[in-house]
């Protein structure tokens, strides 16, 4: 497999999921200008934080009036689980230069992880040879990059006309669906995912998405013991 | 404090929380356990931020016949697992999800 069909299957793997963050895309552009955020910084935020829910946070958190430090502390607090996707594809772009691990870093988000991922830990007859890995990666990545990019723009730009309510925001959860069923090989990774999925309907509540950070965390302990016992 | 500046330290924070593990590598010996966590990452994480989705409407778990989000998830559930396939799974959960709101 070559570069380009390395990325090419990033894109396309991330396709479905574009579906379901672009109403994001256009209702953040919107939430944004509603919080007095001026277009033009509106539109960079989406390119200097790159977070979905972490911007939508920010912006009402700057509409608030809130303190700087709050703001930045919610930010972080928001995009910790980030972490878990860093340790877990740190291992596979350990051989790449600098620049590379710099771009891939940016390019991290939920939606371009979970596109990836299956591709990138799998070794089938499909697989490219790891050496090629990190360009599915980086089709993903700007897949979604460009796609919030566009998204934000049209919500900058139709202005205070909310988008018609089309249920397209459930793709983001039924291709999480066929991307996380068909990996569940095993007993310790059945547990880990029915723990976490109980684990975040039980800490839902706290706030800055901590809930999902600690459901995680949770999975894989659960994971990680149950695999300790079997050998 | 204008309002670029929040923009840059946010970017800042949102980046190297990303780079953190990416950048340590190779820098850092992690004991047995950590590497043992990691394959977990991605049904654990992903599972995570899935479930609320289904099972919660407006911060409530509702498990009944007014959360169709819930049924139509299960639907996809079983399809993914019997034919390992993304967009007949996501088809398939949308016309659930769309017979499901218009009986």
């Amino acid at each position: 497999m070559k570069r380009t069909q390395a990325f090419s299957l990033g894109l396309r793997s991330v396709m479905p999921l574009l579906l379901g963050v672009a109403p994001f895309g256009v209702i953040y552009g919107l939430v944004a200008l509603q919080s007095g955020i001026p277009a033009l910084a509106a539109m960079a935020m989406s390119s200097i934080v790159f977070a979905g829910s972490a911007q939508f946070l920010l912006a009402q958190l700057v509409g608030a009036g809130a303190p700087l430090l709050l703001s930045a502390g919610a930010v972080g607090l928001v995009n910790l689980r980030h972490a878990l996707y860093s340790a877990s594809v740190a291992p596979i772009l350990a051989h790449l230069p600098r620049r590379w691990k710099i771009l891939l870093a940016y390019l991290l988000t939920d939606e371009a992880y979970a596109a990836a991922i299956p591709h990138l830990m799998a070794v089938k007859p499909d697989t490219p040879p790891s050496a090629m890995r990190h360009w599915i990666l980086f089709g993903s990545g700007f897949g979604l990059w460009a796609g919030w990019q566009l998204s934000t723009l049209a919500g900058v730009l139709i202005g205070a006309r909310l988008p018609p309510n089309l249920g397209l925001d459930f793709a983001l959860p039924l291709t999480f669906i066929a991307i996380v069923v068909p990996m569940i090989e095993s007993r310790a990774l059945l547990m880990a995912a029915l723990a976490a999925g109980a684990a975040a309907i039980a800490l839902a509540a706290l706030p800055y998405k901590l809930g999902l950070f600690l459901a995680a965390l949770a999975g894989l302990v659960v994971g990680a013991v149950l695999t300790g016992k079997t050998k | 404090m204008n309002l670029w500046g929040l923009l840059l330290i946010c970017g800042l924070i949102t980046f190297f929380i990303r780079y953190s593990f990416i950048a340590a590598e190779g820098h850092y010996h992690p004991p047995s356990w950590f590497r043992r966590l990691l394959p977990f990452v991605p049904i654990a994480a992903l599972t995570a931020l899935t479930t609320p989705e289904l099972m919660l409407v407006q911060g409530e778990i509702m498990l009944g016949s007014g959360n169709p989000r819930l049924w139509a998830g299960l639907v996809a559930i079983i399809v993914a697992a019997l034919w390992r396939n993304t967009l007949l799974t996501i088809g398939c959960g949308f016309a659930a999800l769309f017979l499901l709101q218009n009986p």
